[in-house]
């Protein structure tokens, strides 16, 4: 009896809409954030990760609303990305009811944003967010911008870099796998959690329930997040393929106000094919128990 | 009626502690003034970061004496986190430092881990409270453990730890990597918590309900 392995949703929001892609591109509206954050702490969740899709890219982080909503109903950690790069920002996020931010973008830009904000707000709110892209020669670059930019940084010496800036955590993104439900990449998660004594919360290629065992065994990270597994287990009809606007529990919630909705309105077929097969967070953490990995149950 | 103060001394995060009392239905304040604090019927001493910089900001808004006198007045106070750590004798926390001295003990360092350890740190994540070993283990009944599961997982963030000197103020224990500390302590009207039960599910809003009705 000791202590607990964390299996954490990640949101992918735009607008007030959960949204899920595949490689950070090609998104579709799943519902409302607020609600599925709301459903998933209710199924057990052991923390919340609430990723502004477009915030890097209009340099601003709009989920302040949806965040306060969430606070009021949520009681698990949640960490808010997306956006952020000024102390200014951070605390804005914090006092709406965030407990963490993961700052990926305004990080490379200038990492003295990570040393100051762990001064100001300690170490334990202060988490780096890598986006790794796989290169032809097993190295990894740092990608910014909800992956649409490249930078000259190399992902493992980068990890070890925001180690020595005194952020409490990494939430490391693999570009490649992110939405392709074929696995984390365990290489690149073991090379990083290797090399750093702060926790690893692995994201990014969860297809099925026993890829958060794997990363979690042999990958060595202290947390897997996922997104499509749940998104798709909670959204969706089980022994259905198709779906229709007309049943009110598809839609988690009202604002389908923008994105691409063909996935609400029509489900799955064809090239709207699902990448991933979906769980409940209770099945996939009596995978984990019955991979010996101590969860919170 | 009921006049609970969450103390704040510009250290922390104190709206998700409101909302969670919010959400069991209590209305709590939020003050840094030293008569507010001496009027409660009961006080939160919340807190994330470092040791000194909360004694730091303790001194600076004159709360040292205030909130010592209230921990003699025999009304409800609770720590959490580095409140807990704060009501200690002396820290190791980058140096040595005095505490509040309101319970006996000291805040040390989470072991490092070795060759072969997989645990990290600091401790970020869920981990079980478990009545004391070796012991019989004091009743948790009457305190804000009252109706929490043994064993139930309470969601952890911190690098240090606290070792009460007296077996008998520690009312649950935790282990974590070489570490077994106090997750949980209480002498008489003061109880500490190590954890956040207000991020830690259903599970620890039973603990702030039972504060609140301490």
């Amino acid at each position: 009896m000791g202590h607990a392995v964390r299996v954490i949703a990640r949101l992918d929001i735009k607008g007030p809409n959960l949204i899920k892609g595949v490689q950070f591109d090609g998104h579709r509206v799943l519902g409302t954030a607020e609600q599925f954050g709301e459903l998933y702490y209710r199924e057990g969740i052991d923390e919340l990760i609430y990723q502004d899709a477009v915030a890097s890219l209009y340099r601003r982080n709009s989920l302040l609303e949806i965040i306060k909503k969430t606070a009021m109903k949520v009681f698990v950690p949640l960490t808010v990305a997306g956006g952020i790069r000024t102390i200014e920002d951070i605390r804005q996020i914090l006092r709406a009811g965030a407990d963490k931010v993961a700052i990926n973008t305004g990080a490379v830009e200038n990492p003295a944003l990570l040393s100051e904000a762990v001064k100001v707000f300690g170490s334990q709110c202060i988490v780096s967010s890598i986006e790794a892209f796989r290169i032809s020669d097993g190295k990894y670059q740092v990608w910014v911008d909800y992956g649409r930019e490249v930078t000259g940084l190399d992902a493992i010496e980068w990890a070890k870099q925001v180690e020595g800036l005194g952020v409490g955590e990494i939430l490391l993104t693999s570009i490649n796998s992110e939405g392709m439900g074929e696995g984390y990449d365990i290489e690149l998660t073991n090379r990083i959690s290797s090399i750093v004594s702060i926790p690893v919360i692995a994201s990014g290629g969860a297809g099925t329930k026993s890829d958060l065992s794997k990363v979690i065994r042999n990958g060595g990270a202290q947390a897997a997040a996922a997104a499509s597994i749940f998104h798709y287990n909670y959204a969706t009809p089980v022994n259905k393929p198709f779906m229709s606007f007309s049943e009110a529990r598809l839609r988690m919630g009202e604002h389908i106000d923008s994105g691409n909705v063909d996935f609400l309105n029509h489900g799955y077929g064809g090239e709207r094919a699902c990448t991933v097969k979906p769980a409940s967070i209770r099945e996939v953490k009596e995978d984990m128990v019955k991979n010996g990995i101590e969860v919170r149950i | 009626m009921k006049n609970i103060v969450i103390v704040d001394y510009n250290l922390g995060n104190l709206f998700n502690l409101r909302r969670a009392f919010e959400s069991v239905g209590t209305q709590v304040a939020v003050s840094a003034d030293p008569e507010d604090i001496l009027a409660a019927s009961s006080i939160i001493l919340p807190g994330v970061g470092a040791f000194g910089e909360g004694i730091k900001h303790l001194k600076e808004r004159g709360l040292i004496a205030p909130l010592k006198e209230f921990a003699s007045s025999g009304k409800p106070l609770l720590g959490i986190c580095l409140g807990m750590q704060l009501l200690m004798t002396t820290s190791e926390e980058h140096g040595t430092w005095e505490g509040l001295d309101i319970i006996k003990g000291m805040v040390k360092r989470l072991d490092p881990p070795g060759d072969g350890d997989i645990y990290k740190v600091p401790q970020v994540g869920w981990n079980s409270i478990l009545k004391q070993f070796n012991s019989r283990g004091l009743s948790w009944n009457g305190t804000v453990l009252d109706g929490v599961d043994e064993k139930a997982y309470m969601y952890f963030l911190h690098s240090y730890y606290v070792i009460a000197s007296d077996t008998r103020d520690i009312l649950a224990e935790t282990i974590y990597g070489r570490n077994r500390f106090s997750s949980i302590i209480k002498k008489n009207n003061i109880t500490g918590c190590q954890f956040h039960p207000e991020r830690s599910g259903e599970a620890g809003l039973k603990i702030l309900k039972n504060f609140a009705e301490l």
